[in-house]
């Protein structure tokens, strides 16, 4: 994730949300007593749907917000488009305060700078594929000619082109969220919100349609929010994740960091079954030369295979399988490191390498 | 009388006397005394009732059953069309007036739902989008629909003098709660996710009304109207008692006489009349894609006849219309 532009786009600042009538009570009260969720909802009556929630995202960047189903995440979202309102805190986007605009500014950043693709597609059965897509551009009293030719790319993005006058219930599911992606997309907007788009499909089509999504992500690079309930689509698509739990943002990081340095039991319950093959680099599991050779008598290394530091485990493995010797990890000419192969299984394995041998061979 | 008893626990109702209908008749009278104020509503509605009427009495019978067919074939299909074409010939053909007498029906109806229209929609709406609204609406809808018709039938003669107008108010009373209540039901029952889509995307609450709710509304909401539309004409009969003219007034009479043959005219006539209206707004309420989801103007007599009108226009949107079916395989 090397960005050239590391601005940020969007900004959460500590969003509340707790739904009730006595909201602003029960806010109180957790801020004053530290109460605990099940007790506000005793004592207030009120449903706690996101504590204190910080995050930024910066341009271009893919962030993956995961978490069991309620644990708040789809409330989260529609915070950055303003559909939900705050209890408590605020979300900048590029600057601004959508908390501090009036109607019409928000209008007019929902319908251009942001688009939003649902779990539930939630397309409009009285409108053909065309006018569903061009609905952002419609509000906003953009002339049919324009629409057309909108329409038409944003269909074609999305490989739907000469579907554009069927209506959604002709259409199958993938195809209706690919209908729901073209919307998101037409406006050109700087953010897109992505609510469990994929989650209603079935597996086939669910990685279809996310590498048709990352290869429009790859093409227009816009910066995303993304909800999934799915870690493995999380580290296929995300550039950071955010893990949340009952409304709380338990650990905010990369792929490769929630994997390997879990915040707490809950995350690493989590990623105990993902494969770490594809996600951990050499340089995580790898040690320095020097060490290395305290231990071990360094013959020839010219027979030793090479790596670089941010190849994967994946790739370790091939050229592990071929040779008895452990593998140089170079960076420009330099040797930076070794992998040995007790540090490579232990690497898939997600443990230490200095993690407790079972059985001695003697 | 009641007042004069001892007062008893057990039966509190007849020993107290709160002279609810001495009130009422005090209301009566402050209106009665101030009707001049209702004047311009009056004349409003006359001249709305009048020229609808001369409008459907100066175009000959057969013209306008034939335009009623027509108008039947667009909105319904052939088939409605057939039958409201046989329905208005066993109409004009039960008597020699019976066809000018239904249109005079058909005028009082028509005005009625007109108003029902502009009073009930916008009422129906408020209601689908505030619960407060709708449950305080709730019981004056409930009281127009069950409140005898007679009980409000003298207070709008005394009010308005006898004749259409006051039919027409009578008639908007007892027809009108169908269509706010359908109106509410169709609001509420559009999807929500669908509201939110519309609205993440920078609808305004008009344009979420107009492009998204009234048009997903719209099968339940005609289907009030079309309740509206029968309940105005069963209220054709009770309305010819203030001297409303008409078919109504055809069966009173008849009654009045006990001519069993005359009744049975006017009330055949009446049910015709129903057929018709029934039939076509139903046309109406079904969706487009029930017929293939073809635009009104592709079907029906104006299909016919369009492609001469906009010749043009056709040939453009030809060109666009894509060849489908063979991209099925993406999904494979």
């Amino acid at each position: 994730m090397t960005k050239a532009n590391q601005e940020e786009v969007i900004r959460c600042d500590g969003i509340w949300k707790i739904f009730g009538q006595k909201s602003g009570q029960a806010l109180e009260a957790i801020r004053r007593d530290g109460l605990t969720k099940r007790e506000i909802r005793e004592r207030f009556d009120c449903v706690v749907g996101v504590q204190d929630a910080s995050f930024s995202v910066k341009r271009g960047e893919i962030f993956c917000i995961m978490g069991l189903s309620g644990s708040g995440k789809s409330t989260l979202i529609r915070h950055i488009n303003r559909l939900i309102e705050p209890t408590a805190g605020s979300v900048i986007i590029e600057g601004q305060n959508v908390n501090a605009m009036n109607a019409r500014d928000l209008r007019a950043l929902r319908a251009e700078r942001i688009g939003m693709v649902f779990q539930s597609m939630a397309l409009m059965p009285h409108r053909t594929v065309r006018e569903n897509v061009v609905f952002s551009l419609e509000v906003r009293g953009i002339d049919e000619d324009r629409r057309n030719k909108v329409a038409r790319q944003s269909i074609e993005a999305v490989d739907l082109s000469g579907w554009e006058n069927k209506y959604p219930d002709e259409l199958s599911g993938g195809m209706q969220q690919r209908v729901g992606l073209a919307r998101a997309i037409a406006a050109d907007p700087t953010i897109l919100l992505m609510d469990e788009p994929f989650s209603a499909l079935d597996p086939l089509i669910r990685k279809q349609l996310q590498t048709t999504f990352m290869k429009l992500s790859a093409e227009l690079h816009k910066t995303t929010v993304f909800i999934t309930h799915d870690l493995d689509e999380a580290i296929r698509i995300g550039d950071r994740i955010a893990i949340m739990k009952d409304g709380v943002l338990v650990q905010i990081g990369t792929p490769e960091q929630i994997v390997t340095e879990p915040a707490d039991d809950y995350v690493s319950d989590f990623v105990a079954g993902i494969s770490k093959l594809d996600l951990v680099t050499a340089a995580r599991v790898m040690q320095p030369l020097e060490r290395y050779g305290q231990a071990n008598p360094i013959g020839d290394m010219s027979m030793w295979p090479v790596a670089r530091a941010e190849d994967k485990l994946n790739a370790l493995v091939d050229l592990a399988v071929g040779t008895e010797h452990p593998i140089l990890i170079k960076e420009q000419g330099q040797t930076v490191g070794v992998v040995t192969k007790r540090a490579l299984l232990r690497g898939i394995q997600g443990r230490d390498e200095s993690a407790p041998v079972m059985a001695e061979v003697h | 009388m009641a007042t004069e008893q001892s007062f008893n626990i057990l039966d509190p109702f007849s020993s107290i006397d709160l002279n609810i209908s001495d009130r009422a008749d005090g209301i009566k009278g402050w209106a009665i005394s101030n009707r001049e104020v209702l004047e311009p509503i009056k004349s409003v509605f006359n001249s709305m009732i009048v020229s609808i009427e001369q409008a459907l009495l100066a175009v000959p019978p057969l013209v306008m059953l034939l335009l009623i067919v027509l108008i039947a074939w667009q909105a319904a299909g052939r088939r409605v069309a057939i039958i409201v074409a046989v329905c208005l010939s066993v109409l004009g053909f039960l008597s020699p007036d019976a066809w000018q007498l239904a249109m005079t029906t058909l005028a009082i109806v028509v005005a009625a739902v007109i108003t029902c229209v502009v009073i009930g929609l916008p009422l129906g709406i408020l209601a689908g989008k505030s619960d407060r609204f709708e449950t305080s609406i709730r019981p004056v809808l409930d009281t127009m629909q069950t409140i005898p018709a007679f009980v409000y039938l003298v207070p709008v003669v005394m009010l308005l003098g006898i004749g259409n107008v006051s039919g027409v108010i009578v008639t908007i009373i007892f027809a009108l709660p169908p269509l706010v209540r359908l109106t509410s039901l169709g609001i509420r029952g559009v999807n929500e996710s669908v509201v939110e889509a519309a609205r993440a995307f920078g609808a305004s609450p008009s344009q979420i009304l107009f492009k998204v709710e009234l048009p997903l509304a719209k099968p339940t909401i005609l289907a009030g109207l079309n309740q509206t539309i029968m309940l105005s004409l069963s209220m054709v009969v009770i309305a010819s008692m203030i001297s409303v003219r008409g078919l109504g007034n055809e069966v009173l009479r008849a009654m009045g006489r006990l001519d069993a043959g005359k009744a049975i005219v006017g009330g055949l006539g009446i049910v015709m009349l129903a057929i018709v209206l029934d039939r076509i707004t139903q046309g109406i309420g079904q969706s487009s894609r029930d017929r293939g989801r073809q635009k009104w103007w592709h079907h029906g007599p104006v299909g016919l006849i369009a492609p001469f009108i906009t010749k043009k226009r056709e040939n453009s949107a030809a060109n666009t219309v894509p060849t489908i079916n063979t991209e099925r395989t993406n999904e494979a």
